[in-house]
Formats: structure tokens, sequence, C-alpha cells
């Protein structure tokens, strides 16, 4: 008699995601994932954290991904599951984060008929995945699993989402495993470096007098090894060195040519520096509008090189004089490689004056700021914060606003993957959820999720799970009861006619925190800062800090909107020209 | 393209005929124009056939504008599109044949009916159907063409017109062959 070898789809959905490697997958059930979800409950090998928001569920898996450089897996129902997860994916494409998102589906005979909790998610999220699948033929379902990964990892990174009708995951099928092919299209994930531009490149970046190396999220997506790379590069070529948002970890904080984050709110040295450089090396960075400034004044004087693994980023805002397009941590290997080998035959160029310049624009210490009076400073909680923490392995996740930008100048990164924030689409509520996926990967460490009070509100539901699993995470609330850098921009751009940002009605957070069985704490007076963060990191469950901050602190330095690196306002009695028109009209 | 500045250069926009070879699955040409449509690109003439069955692919003939840099980004970001393998830019490839299928009916009774098929023998239409009050025309040609075609006709009387949008492939020996053949069997 012959042996049924045939397993449900749903058993073989889950066995396709233990053989690629998933572990840990945040979801939240319903109608149309039962099939799944009766799969996953007697499988040893795969944890499920269960969400309070599907949304959440992504954002958790992001801050799984982002910080362990695996991919996230995400598990929802059909219909507003899939929907409520679109911010989520959308998120992770705006920041190249690989994710695969396991969708249910209403049975294929109904797919078409408005059935409960039915809804074109392939259609919906067609422009917010990389790709996208409706699995209509149990079949290929394997194939189509195991595609995902390597379409969610490879080239740029980005969200696959998976949709899955319900009697597909009841259809006995066949498993496949994964065969080892080199997929179509493996030429445009995996590029050829031409090395006559590498030639040129390394002409130009050894016969520079003021280069300056600019570097985002592409360097940590190559993995750790490329952060060593660039580390190399830099002092190779004792060049200043910035980073973006995206990027912050990739070269050590205490690094010497380390001038800190750049563009809207990054030091005055790093910007000035971008607008008076000779040769730009981009890695791994898209000349985002939050770094550019007003392009017209983007580094006038300037060759551009720009490494990136996407070719659509090459010349898209910026029009560069070399393009490279590759992996940031084969194009850094070669550049390195050749540079060394210059290196024995001659000198480079001196660079004493540039490093007087930039030491000069230093001097104006952009990121002061004076902790006088009872009140905490926002930028000072942070500076103690980090202060406090640099003996730990410590994880940063923040929301979005002014508390984030404080994070990004204040508190200092020396390792990758330690730093996960919401760059690209800016997702108020991305920190909490996200913590909880770090603090999954990484059960040992510290987690904090440094928040504001309007975008802690956005998620924070997710507090349940925290609890459930007994995450040690520890939230940092900068509270100035304002939606911060709104309050900022109504304030520099419409007169300080504020509307509707101010939060009325905040909950009491200690008492919230208590609800919750977790512990709450409240400072409100610099000199019990320390204490508060003492306590927080002393306890050994999640912690809600509550730390009550100058309300009307606006986040300094700042490019406004339609100015250039050149026009930064360092502080509020630099009062900035009336914002052009065209500015106006910037987000 | 950037929220910041127009783009500086001022380079004339110019007309560009694509030509993609695709996965012949659903979604797929949602993708290709939801990329046109999101990223605020203009699309003049599309389309789209299956030419290969045993792969199971498509090609999409396109005809866009822009200037260099965003037809460069055009490209780019089409082949980033998972189910798209190939995208030719025909206009700079060197010469290329566009030709476009065009079915006219013609509405028309009287004299004019003698000069309405004087026309179409001019330019070589086929008459499809004639009834004492109409004609049907299938007309094949440059784009161009086909225009000049149907203003003439709607001088004469009213008219219904289908065309099938421009369909195009580069002139001598140059072949996809090599490149088809990396894209694995569906």
């Amino acid at each position: 008699m012959a042996i049924d070898k045939t397993i449900t789809g749903a058993e073989a959905v889950i066995t396709a995601l233990v053989e690629n490697g998933v572990e840990v997958i945040f979801g939240y059930p319903g109608g149309a994932v039962l099939p799944l979800y009766d799969a996953i409950f007697d499988n040893k090998k795969i944890k499920h954290i269960l969400v309070r928001h599907e949304q959440a569920a992504v954002h958790a898996a992001e801050g799984y991904a982002r910080s362990t450089g695996k991919v996230g897996c995400v598990l929802v129902t059909s219909g507003p599951g899939a929907t409520n997860a679109i911010t989520g994916l959308t998120d992770a494409l705006m920041d190249s984060i690989p994710v695969i998102c396991l969708s249910g589906q209403v049975p294929t005979h109904l797919i078409g008929t408005d059935a409960f909790q039915e809804a074109d998610t392939t259609g919906i999220s067609r422009p917010c995945t990389k790709h996208n699948y409706l699995v209509k033929n149990a079949d290929n379902l394997c194939d189509i699993i195991h595609e995902s990964f390597d379409i969610a990892s490879t080239g740029r990174p980005g969200p696959v989402l998976i949709d899955l009708p319900k009697d597909i995951q009841l259809t006995k099928i066949k498993y496949n495993k994964k065969i080892n092919r080199i997929k179509n299209k493996s030429s445009n994930n995996n590029p050829k470096i031409d090395m006559k531009i590498i030639t040129k490149v390394v002409d130009l970046l050894v016969n520079a007098q003021k280069p300056i190396i600019y570097a985002g999220g592409g360097v940590i997506n190559a993995g750790p090894k490329t952060s060593t790379l660039l580390t190399e590069l830099v002092d190779l070529l004792n060049s200043p060195v910035t980073l973006t948002l995206m990027g912050l970890g990739s070269v050590s904080n205490d690094n010497k040519n380390f001038l800190g984050m750049l563009g809207m709110h990054g030091t005055y040295e790093a910007n000035l520096a971008m607008h008076n450089c000779d040769v730009m090396l981009n890695v791994g960075a898209r000349f985002d509008d939050r770094v550019t400034g007003r392009l017209n004044a983007f580094a006038p004087n300037s060759k551009k090189i720009h490494i990136d693994i996407d070719k659509s980023s090459i010349n898209k805002v910026v029009s560069v004089d070399f393009g490279i397009v590759g992996d940031c941590k084969e194009v850094l290997t070669i550049l390195v490689q050749e540079i060394k080998k210059l290196h024995n035959q001659k000198n480079l160029k001196s660079k004493t004056d540039w490093w007087t310049q930039i030491k000069e624009w230093k001097k104006k210490d952009s990121l002061g700021f004076k902790q006088i009076g009872k009140n905490i400073k926002p930028q000072q909680a942070i500076k103690s914060l980090y202060n406090k923490t640099k003996s730990f392995d410590t994880y940063i996740t923040t929301e979005v606003g002014q508390h984030q930008m404080w994070a990004a100048q204040y508190f200092g990164f020396s390792k990758p993957n330690h730093w996960m924030t919401s760059g690209g689409l800016g997702t108020m509520g991305y920190g909490l959820p996200s913590s909880v996926g770090v603090q999954i990967a990484h059960p040992d460490s510290l987690v904090i999720d440094i928040s504001g009070e309007a975008s802690f509100l956005m998620n924070m539901q997710e507090l349940s799970t925290i609890v459930q699993y007994n995450l040690p995470v520890k939230i940092f609330i900068l509270n100035n009861q304002w939606m911060g850098m709104v309050r900022q921009w109504q304030e520099l751009n419409h007169g300080s006619r504020y509307s509707e940002s101010y939060t009325e009605s905040l909950p009491d957070f200690v008492l919230l925190a208590k609800s919750f069985g977790i512990k709450g704490l409240r400072v409100e007076e610099i000199d019990k800062l320390d204490s508060t963060i003492d306590e927080m990191l002393n306890t050994k469950g999640p912690v809600i800090a509550d730390i009550r901050v100058e309300k009307e602190e606006n986040c300094f330095p700042m490019i406004p909107s339609g100015a250039a690196h050149n026009e930064m306002i360092l502080g509020a009695e630099d009062k900035p020209k009336d914002t052009s028109n065209a500015g106006l009209a910037l987000v | 393209m950037s929220v910041y500045q127009n783009n500086e250069i001022n380079e004339e926009e110019t007309s560009r005929t694509l030509s993609l070879v695709v996965d012949n699955q659903p979604g797929t040409l949602a993708r290709v124009i939801g990329l046109f449509s999101g990223r605020g690109y203009n699309i003049e003439s599309l389309n789209v056939t299956e030419i290969d069955n045993t792969r199971n692919l498509s090609r999409i003939s396109l005809v866009t504008r822009g200037t260099s840099m965003t037809i460069e980004q055009i490209k780019s970001q089409l082949l980033r599109i998972v189910p798209v393998h190939i995208v030719r830019d025909l206009t700079l490839e060197g010469p290329f044949i566009r030709s476009e299928l065009a079915l006219v009916k013609l509405i028309i009774k009287g004299a004019n009916r003698v000069e309405a098929l004087r026309v179409a023998e001019t330019f070589r239409a086929r008459t499809l159907d004639v009834t004492l009050s109409s004609f049907v025309f299938e007309l094949t040609g440059k784009p161009s063409k086909i225009d000049a075609f149907i203003e003439l006709m709607r001088s004469l009387g009213d008219t219904e017109i289908s065309r099938t949008g421009v369909s195009a492939i580069s002139r001598g020996n140059k072949s996809e062959t090599k490149l088809l053949e990396q894209i694995e069997l569906n």
C-alpha cells in the first residue's frame, strides 16, 4: 500500500518557512488563516508571537529583521488583517527591510464576490511590496514560498506578500523542497562591477583634497562586515564621514573622522562638509530629500560617486559623475583593495586644510544646548540615557518626530543593526512594536523604545504583547504633550498657529503601566533624571518611563524646508529667513 | 521628480519606444501601469500580447515621453518589477519599426461612398465590411499614417475607431534569443 505523502497546503507553508530558516512569526489569527494556525499549533520549530494589531506584526518583523539581518515573517488574516498590515509593508519597502507577509484570503471560488472579509489584497499591496503573489494553484505553493524568500532578501531587500486563499491552505499537496537555483534576473540582483569605473573612482578618491564619505542604510543591509570595510576605507583615505539616519552605527560614533548625522537635523560640520567637498562618495544612500536640502545648491562643486545595489537609485534625484551598481560589501572590498595598492606607491593628497576647516565648523557646537533650570531638556534626557547604557548591548527603536531626531543626534551608535527607526515612511507608532521584534531576537539584550507621547499612543496596544511574552522592553517617553515636530513647523512656518498639535487628555502613563502590571516611572525635574534612568535599567521587566521634558523645545540644528546645506539654522536665536513659497509646499 | 526642485536640466522631452518581455501572468500589466501612474510618468501607447507560450512570456510595446534622465529612471524602475525580464529602449538602440493596426468604421451614404473607397485604396486599407450605409476599413502602418487616414475619414462622415497601439521591433539581425534563454521555463 502506498504511503500518503501529501500534506495540507497550510502544513506545506509552515514546513517551507522552517526550511527557509524562519524561527519566529508575528501574527494575528482570523477566519481565513485558521488552517495555517492549526498547522502552527503543534509545530515546535516556529514560535508564534501574538501581536495586538496587524500593523504591529509587520513592524515587529521589521525590528526582528533589522536587528538580525534575517528575513522577518508575518501572518495575518484576510480583509482587515491584510489592510492593517499595509502601513507596515510600505514602511518596510521604503526602508528596504526583508519581510515575508502571509495573508489569508477567501476561498478561490469566492474571490470577486465581495465575500465576508474579502479584500483585493494583492491589488492593494502591489505598490507597497517588492513583489506579491495570489496563490491560485496549490501545486505552486511551495515554490512560491521558497522564491519569496529569495526576492525579499536579495538585491535591494523588501517586503513580499503571499495571499493564500483558504481552500489552497486545505488542499492536499506533495511538499517540494527548495531547489538552489539561480533565479531569473539574477544578473540584476547581483550585478557585475565595472572595473573601469572603479579605477576612475579610486583615482578620484586618492586625489581628492576635500572628500566626504556619506553612507546610508545600504551599508547596514549588506551585513556587519560592510561596516568594517567602510571604516577601513575612511581610515585609509583619512576622509571625513557622515551617516544618514538609516546608516547610523555603520561607522562607530567615536571614530575620529565621524562628523555625525547629516541632513535636515544633521550637524553643522557634516552638512557644511557636504556643501564644500570636492569629491563625494555615497555608499548605499539614496539622496533623500531630508538629506540633500535644496537640490540646485546641493554640493555644487563636487564630483559625485554613488554606490547602490538598486540601479534606479542612481541619477534619480541627483545626477552623479560615477554610478556603481553593486552590493556595498563587494564594491567596498574592491575599493579598499585598490586604494591599498596605490598607497604603497604614493602618498595621498594632504587634507590638512580640509580638516582645519572642518574643525572650524565643529567649533560652532551645533548640538550644544544649555540645561538650565529644573525642567528636563529632551536632549539631556537622551544624553543621560546614552551615558548610562554604554556598557550594555543596547538596541534602540524609535517612533517618529522630535524624539527620533534627538535620539539620532545624542545617542551614540557604535555598531550596525542596533538602531531601528522608520526613516523613509516616517511611521509614528513604529518603535513600540519594533522593540517587540528586537527583544524577541535578542532576549538578553537591553532594548529601549525612545518614544514621544503622541507616537506611543498610536500602537500602545502592544503593551499587552510585551506583557504576555514578558519582554523587558524599556519605553522611554519624551513627554512634551505636543506633537513636537508638527508644533515646531507650525512655529517656524505658520506663525505659531498651533492647529491641532496639542494632545489633550493624555493618559497617566504610570497608571497605564500599572494597569498592565508593569513598572511605571515619572520624572519631572532634572535632578531626578539620572536616578529614574537607573531605576528603569535596574528593573527586570518592562518599564514605561514618562520623562516630562521642556514642552516647547525645538529640534536644532535645522535646514529649513527649501533651503540648502549652507543655510542651516543653529538655534532659536538664529532666525531663518522667511521660508520661500516653494519651501512652504514641502513636507 | 524631486520634491525640492524641478529637474534642472532643461532638456526637451522626447518620445521613446520601449519593448518589454514579461511573464504572462495576472498582475504583471497592473504592475507596469501602476509604476507609470504611481510615479507620474506618461504612457502614450501600450500594446500587450503573449509571444511565447512555452515560457509563458508576453511582450509589452510601450511609447512614453520624457527627458533622458526620466527615461533612464523609467527603465530602471521597470527592471525592479520581478516579472519584467527584459527592457529594451528601441529608440536608443537604433533603427526600428513601429506599426499599428486600426479598424475604422465609417457611416456614409450617397456620392461620398466612392470617395471613401478611393481614399481607402490610396492608403492600402482593406475593406472588411460593407453595408449600404457603412464601411469597416482595416489599416496597418505607422501611427502617423493612421492618424492621417482617420482624419480624412472623419471629414467624410460619422466614424468609430479602434486602434491596437504601437507594436515595435528592431531592424536588422539583432535578436533576443540569448536573453530569453536566461529566463527560466515557468
